[in-house]
């Protein structure tokens, strides 16, 4: 098949060990540090997003592909770019614009998901 | 006789009887399935590549989809199970910001669906769009000085 052949087989073993170092990092944040889930996912998207202003983290992407995107810090990456495009075409008001924007289809899809999940579920009485 | 402790030794005795939280255990299932989640997420961006998507629209299709597996799966009770044995491994990937939605959408429905689905979805998710999107004005706003 011709999509088989197509894959790039080095990229996706980069993808997923860099992929599971970031989730080495939240697991060690979460086991070493009295930090809540909520706070390590703020920690990712805040540092992705500073990474991303300074260019880094596109060399990141470049190495790993999704296992630079799919983390939560991809997410922080793809709010500061949009950011700056933004501001690049339309000026100041860009900041207001690019980041939401640019995560549109993310946040879109989370929350509409979400909404449906809990119209069909019946969800069984958990306790932690 | 009175049998004292000093807090030091309690803590010592503590630590002793706590169980061990076996971090090497959790740091490695944390790294395979957080890895395996974005190699799926590597395929899926081929398969965009490979019928000529738009780099951008190929990201957000990865993102997209994700989502989806993740709430389908949170939906079936099935993503807790995973999260409880891979901690950060399905966390960190954007299918735990889609779990972080969906788990207290669905626990909250009893509440209504205005302020028990509509409100409680965000209690994670929140800070997290908060932050984040916070953190990109700032950024836009610096980068318009230059």
């Amino acid at each position: 098949m011709d999509f088989i052949n197509s894959i790039d087989w080095s990229l996706v073993l980069k993808c997923f060990i860099t992929g599971g170092l970031m989730c080495i990092i939240g697991q060690i944040l979460i086991d070493k540090t009295k930090l809540t889930p909520a706070r390590v996912l703020v920690i990712f998207v805040t540092t992705g997003g500073i990474l991303g202003a300074l260019g880094i983290y596109q060399h990141l992407i470049d190495f790993a592909g999704a296992g630079a995107t799919v983390p939560l810090t991809g997410f922080g990456n793809l709010l500061a770019k949009g950011a700056i495009q933004e501001v690049q075409t339309n000026g100041l008001i860009g900041a207001f614009i690019g980041g939401t924007k640019a995560a549109a289809g993310g946040i879109a899809a989370a929350i509409f998901f979400g909404y449906i999940a809990s119209l069909i579920s019946k969800p069984k009485i958990k306790k932690q | 006789m009175e049998n004292k402790i000093t807090p030091q030794e309690y803590e010592e005795y503590v630590e002793k009887k706590s169980p061990n939280s076996p971090i090497l255990k959790n740091c490695f299932n944390a790294f395979w399935v957080g890895g395996l989640i974005c190699t799926i997420g590597q395929f899926i961006l081929e398969y965009c590549k490979y019928i000529n998507l738009d780099t951008q629209i190929s990201y957000t299709v990865v993102s997209v989809v994700l989502i989806f597996l993740s709430a389908f799966l949170t939906a079936l009770n099935i993503f807790n199970k995973i999260g409880k044995f891979a901690g950060a491994g399905s966390l960190v990937p954007i299918t735990g910001f889609a779990n972080s939605i969906v788990s207290p959408a669905m626990e909250y429905k009893s509440e209504g669906y205005v302020l028990g689905v509509g409100a409680k979805m965000f209690t994670v998710a929140g800070p997290v769009l908060v932050y984040g999107i916070s953190t990109s004005v700032i950024v836009g706003i610096i980068y318009s000085f230059f």
